[in-house]
């Protein structure tokens, strides 16, 4: 790989161990990708929930933070595994959140801001256009390069990290033009409808491609997504395909034409009502026992907030209901009232974690929650590894289930 | 010997008996990494101990935790000898840079999981993008 006298600065060790470590582990990675050199990076958003980093992780960390490490460009983190306010009630051990503790104050001394969001594109700084980035939650990465035409890998923790520490990344997959190009032409017969059916339309794409280096163009759509609808579009996508980058022929902003994305060129292939609702139907039935509804993945937007807490407003929860916010979020809904709504039905507002990466297992057995209803495509994939049962329903279908107790 | 050509991986050389699978891998959710056996019921390795073996497998498969994962069971002693895919995922690669794990994919000759058989004697140098199989001509 090329390097600037900086770049070899930093590999000879010139600059401190924290960016030593972080220039080599680019090159590994660079190599094996083959890139010629690194981009550099506006920002950097990692990964770092307890439950992934482990022990042996933290210690990782914690030596990182000791050796001086500081973020060289603004280094924002995804969502925490632990509400360190709210932890007992879940059924999470203060081992985890000892943990949890360990990594904050590890990221903390390094400089890293503890954004704990996976929804950053809507509240911190959304990248621009042509915007090469570090990024490090799946949906953070297909939104940030679909929606905004921004430039990221999935980066995983510790390669987040790293460009953090060296401004930089390997320029590789989807920093290069050609691996941006539509390899797979999809069409819409359906109109999506809700932040579920796009969900639903994100999985279906997700599952036809299912590749992290095919690039889906989807056309036929006559509605424009809102930016919660292209959130559920893509973490869906993202989770059910390992897809980090789709266009939206005539609306998303490198894709004006079919043709602009070389999709004109590639045959068309038809996401018919039977794809969708075979996803439908893949999951529970009316009538059904219902243990625990749960918005997440992604956290919710201020306006997602609004819209739960009107559907809860007044009403008298039978099961358990957890609304994950992201924390840039939670002080407005609470100041409008929306937390507030939530809470008095019986519902809980839960800040900077997103269910599903906080010990999901350990808080599913320890609560005796199995039938889990959520509308986010997204959790429901993940949870099915995670010993649940999940099912998938609109936002309003979730709040109606809570209120009866049962899935209607 | 029998020498297969794949693309530059990363990590040291290393020596070691293959255990295959035309299945795929995830840290995440295939594992009982403490334990160092396939854990998922519908895993073609399930039940089986990964511990010390080179894995030979089809692709990996996770989102962005499990490029932590491999460091956590590199530190507590349990894992695998190196991986062999035929296309690895960008941030299993990522997770094998921070682990130190030996890590090669896209051969040459065709489907790496038909190419190597379990038990195999199997010598790998990421650097040079070679495999041997000591025990064949």
């Amino acid at each position: 790989m090329r390097l600037t006298d900086e770049e070899e600065a930093m590999l000879a060790g010139k600059m401190g161990k924290a960016r030593q470590w972080a220039i080599d582990h680019q090159i590994k990675v660079g190599r094996m990708f083959d890139a010629e050199d690194l981009v550099p990076v506006s920002q950097a958003h990692m990964m770092g929930d307890p439950e992934a980093v482990g022990e042996a992780g933290a210690d990782f960390l914690e030596g990182m933070a000791d050796d001086g490490a500081r973020v060289a460009i603004p280094t924002i983190t995804d969502p925490r595994g632990v509400d360190l306010s709210y932890y007992e009630p879940m059924g999470q051990t203060e081992e985890m959140a000892t943990l949890e503790r360990r990594i904050v104050g590890a990221l903390e001394r390094m400089g890293v801001m503890m954004t704990n969001t996976c929804i950053n594109y809507q509240t911190i700084m959304p990248p621009v256009r042509g915007d090469h980035v570090a990024f490090g939650d799946t949906g953070v990465v297909i939104y940030a390069n679909s929606a905004c035409g921004a430039r990221s890998n999935f980066e995983g923790g510790p390669s987040a990290l790293a460009a953090g520490l060296t401004g930089r990344t390997p320029r590789y997959g989807l920093h290069l033009d050609e691996k941006r190009r539509a390899t797979r032409r999809l069409r819409v017969s359906e109109q999506p409808r809700g932040l579920t059916d796009w969900g639903i339309l994100g999985a279906v794409a997700g599952k036809t491609v299912g590749s992290y280096w095919e690039v889906p163009v989807i056309e036929g759509l006559e509605v424009t997504p809102t930016s919660d609808e292209m959130k559920h579009l893509g973490a869906a996508m993202a989770s059910y395909g390992s897809t980090p980058l789709f266009h939206l022929a005539g609306i998303t902003p490198e894709a004006p034409t079919l043709a602009a994305v070389g999709g004109d060129t590639l045959e068309s292939e038809l996401l018919d009502a039977d794809a969708m609702g075979a996803m439908r139907s893949r999951f529970g039935g009316k009538g059904d026992k219902l243990d625990v509804v749960v918005f997440a993945a992604p956290q919710l937007s201020l306006v997602e907030m609004e819209q739960v807490s009107r559907l809860c407003d007044g009403q008298t929860l039978k099961v358990p209901l957890f609304a994950c916010a992201a924390p840039q979020v939670y002080p407005d809904a609470q100041r409008m009232g929306f937390v507030d709504k939530i809470e008095t039905a019986g519902g809980k507002v839960l800040v900077g974690t997103c269910f599903y990466n906080g010990f999901a297992r350990e808080v599913g057995e320890a609560n005796g929650w199995t039938r889990l209803l959520s509308n986010s495509a997204k959790i429901v994939n993940i949870l099915g590894g995670y010993g649940y049962e999940p099912a998938l329903a609109s936002m309003e279908d979730c709040v109606s289930s809570a209120i009866a107790g049962e899935i209607v | 010997m029998k020498i297969l050509k794949c693309h530059v991986g990363m990590g040291d050389k290393v020596e070691g008996e293959a255990l295959v699978a035309k299945d795929n891998f995830s840290a995440r959710y295939d594992l009982d990494r403490i334990k160092g056996v396939f854990s998922r019921p519908d895993h073609e390795l399930a039940g089986q101990s990964y511990d010390g073996k080179i894995l030979v497998m089809n692709t990996s498969k996770g989102g962005v935790a499990s490029a932590w994962m491999l460091h956590e069971m590199k530190m507590r002693g349990v894992t695998p000898k190196a991986i062999l895919f035929n296309t690895a995922n960008t941030i299993l690669a990522q997770g094998a840079a921070l682990a130190d794990l030996t890590m090669c994919d896209r051969f040459e000759e065709g489907d790496v999981t038909d190419l190597i058989q379990t038990g195999d004697r199997l010598e790998i140098d990421p650097a040079a993008g070679t495999v041997t199989i000591a025990n064949r001509t």
